[in-house]
């Protein structure tokens, strides 16, 4: 019998299996932040234990770091002190640092494809659930906790029992105007934040292969909100012309020999998977959520749903307590929800595509009043390619805030917070209760939404903009 | 680590499905470098609700959570494990866990403890009926215990065979590994060249 995608590549990177133990797991790139690796180096340090592979790790800091004045010492003394920890622990380990400041600074899922350090076949892990992002690359990528960090830092292998593999299969093609944000927002809903537990899972069908590099990022990060262990896409020739001279990318022969192998990193015509759900993209439309979940969701078209038309009491409950928290009515046409800010950013959007096609929707048009609109772009290199092409301008003329990089508003560890009762519509992966501050509301929604609700005040799709002469 | 074969404590219920580790602790809480220090976090917006169940007196000294389903999704935070930990809790029993939680639980010597969806509801009820009631999670015979008599709640858990060995042991996962050292260099020894480093040797 053949074999998946996902385990071909688990299987070149077995160390050791025996019977009733998890695989050791050789890892290939390690990447940082400063959140969750300070007990991680001070668990070394108290063994007195080195980090094994200091030439497969890369740190940056991007969670914590302020947005504006970031060439200012950072104001938050507890911030401040986490991000000085990171830089100390990299300079005394031997660990590749780039701090704000730098041109390499950014979301760690934007800097490590952004170098080329991401590449088809790999194991990849952080301290970071949205590791996941990684695998549009047809790499196993996956988040850990601060333990695990430890066991990498000190072993570059780790302990893990195998997933299961499931395929969602995305046939058909996406209509103009939907995005592959609204992909894996439908496919959540479907599934519930729970359906991929225990899975990895692989995109495949025309849909995906028909997306770019930064669309598949979008997907596969969001793999973690429905609750997969990690999720993949078969590299192909868009992978391979994305990595191409890429400052980290094999070059001459090594380059050959990886691309060689890259090809073989396929699903096997025979192989089985343990479950399918097979999706049309051609029905899909622009989609939002309502509550506070990722599978809470509805297309930009529909209602605010009642919760006694939810079968499972379970779910019924959960829709009380989300349209209590969101503030919203049962019955209420999505179109008609007045949103106070407009966030474009995180590691799911924050990329240049992304910048791109919000500039795009939103010249000549001006930010709704009462409405205020962040531009936070992924890292130092999207923020710098972004100006090149005068997006700036754009937003800045629009009256939007356009920021330094990191991960900001997504989920408020600086200053970029909502305040209590304040409505988001939202480019980043989460609408918790408080992801992204205490009280505040979010709305996950695609570029494209978030870009014509900053110039509405209310969720729209940009065929709602009266067009405007450019 | 701690070993950990039995123990018995106040259970507190946690009616609600789907708590992501946002509200196990917001993130401005994860700004310390240390491990502890972080129950003042521990599920930071319900607290300011007097009748959040935390803040009820006879749950105070709770050891043990009965939460509902899908319980420590979303963020890789083994902080929600250690403020879990710090405040006090020594298990956690759910019908379904976050795989992230789930194997932070493991590594910080959290039992997490995944049972039947029944088997929580009534735990549940009979935590309404007597509140302030202990619960023993036994890890040595996978079992969760309620109450006493014939009406007395016993039922199995799951947890994987490895983990539990090595909270039973009291064993750190890196000295483990360390053991491999020889596999491990030789695994390195066949890499390919073309694999990416982010330090030129
Ligand atoms: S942008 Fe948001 S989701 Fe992505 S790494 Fe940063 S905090 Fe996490």
């Amino acid at each position: 019998m053949g074999k998946t995608l996902a385990e071909k590549v688990w299987d070149e990177h077995v160390v050791r299996s025996a019977p009733g133990e998890p695989d050791l797991l050789y890892i290939d790139l390690h990447l940082i932040h400063e959140v969750t690796s300070p007990q991680a180096f001070d668990g070394l340090r108290l063994a007195g234990r080195q980090v094994r592979r200091p030439d497969l790790t890369l740190a940056t800091e991007d969670h914590n770091v302020p947005t504006i004045d970031w060439d200012k010492p950072i104001a938050d003394p507890v911030s401040k002190t986490q991000v000085d920890t990171l830089r100390r622990n990299a300079a005394e380990f031997g660990v590749r640092l780039h701090p704000l400041g730098d041109v390499e600074q950014g979301i760690v899922h934007v800097v490590g494809p952004q170098l080329g350090l991401t590449q088809p076949g790999m194991t990849i892990v952080c301290g970071d659930s949205h590791t996941s992002t990684h695998g549009a690359f047809g790499a196993i990528a996956f988040g850990i906790g601060t333990s695990e960090v430890e066991h990498v830092l000190a072993t570059q292998t780790l302990m893990q029992a195998k997933p299961k593999t499931m395929a969602v299969t995305i046939n058909g093609s996406l209509p103009p105007g939907v995005t592959a944000k609204d992909m894996v927002l439908t496919l959540i809903t479907h599934t519930g934040t729970g359906g991929g537990q225990g899975y990895i899972v692989e995109y495949r069908g025309q849909a995906i292969e028909e997306l770019s590099m930064e669309g598949r990022m979008t997907v596969c990060n969001m793999s973690i909100e429905w609750g997969a262990k990690a999720g993949l896409i078969a590299p192909d020739q868009t992978t391979f012309d994305y990595i191409e001279g890429k400052p980290e990318a094999p070059k001459g022969a090594d380059w050959d020999a990886a691309v060689e192998h890259w090809k073989t990193l396929v699903t096997d015509d025979d192989a089985v998977f343990d479950a399918e759900i097979v999706l049309d993209a051609s029905t899909m439309t622009p989609f939002v959520t309502w509550g506070t979940n990722p599978g809470q969701g509805v297309p930009l078209g529909g209602l605010v749903p009642t919760p006694s038309d939810f079968e499972e009491e379970s779910d019924r409950i959960a829709a009380e307590n989300a349209l209590k928290y969101m503030g919203l009515e049962a019955g209420t046409p999505m179109r008609d929800v007045h949103v106070d800010t407009v966030f474009v950013g995180s590691c799911t959007n924050g990329r240049i595509e992304d910048l791109r096609l919000a500039a795009e929707i939103i010249k000549g048009h001006k930010v709704a009043d009462g409405t205020r609109l962040l531009v936070v772009p992924g890292s130092v290199r999207v923020r710098l390619q972004a100006m090149e092409e005068g997006l700036d301008k754009v937003f800045i003329e629009a009256g939007a805030e356009w920021r330094g990089a990191g991960c900001s508003m997504c989920l408020g560890m600086n200053p970029d917070q909502l305040a209590v009762g304040e409505r988001s519509a939202s480019t980043s992966n989460r609408n918790f209760e408080g992801r992204q501050g205490k009280g505040g509301r979010t709305h996950l929604v695609s570029i494209p939404v978030a870009a014509a609700t900053a110039v509405r005040g209310t969720l729209s799709s940009p065929a709602d903009l009266v067009s405007v002469e450019v | 680590m701690e070993k950990f074969s039995t123990h018995t404590g106040v259970a507190m219920p946690l009616k609600r499905s789907n708590v992501d580790t946002d509200q196990i602790i917001p993130a401005v809480y994860l700004k310390r470098v240390t491990r502890d220090g972080f129950e003042d976090g521990l599920f930071a917006a319900w607290r300011n609700d007097p009748d959040f169940v935390l803040n009820k007196p006879e749950y105070s000294g709770a050891t043990v959570l009965v939460a509902g389903p899908d319980f420590g999704t979303g963020s890789s935070r083994e902080h929600a494990v250690w403020a879990l930990q710090n405040y006090g809790f020594k298990a956690v029993i759910s019908s379904r866990f976050a795989d992230i939680f789930r194997g932070n639980s493991g590594k910080a010597g959290l039992v997490a403890a995944q049972v039947d969806e029944k088997v929580v509801q009534r735990i549940w009820d009979y935590l309404d009926e007597f509140p302030g009631a202990t619960v023993t999670v036994d890890l040595e015979s996978r079992t969760v215990t309620a109450g006493e008599g014939p009406d007395a709640i016993v039922d199995s858990f799951d947890i994987d065979d490895y983990t539990r060995w090595r909270l039973l042991e009291g064993l750190d996962d890196v000295g483990i590994t360390l053991g491999h050292d020889d596999v491990i260099a030789a695994y390195e020894n066949a890499r390919p060249s073309w694999k990416p480093a982010t330090q030129k040797a």
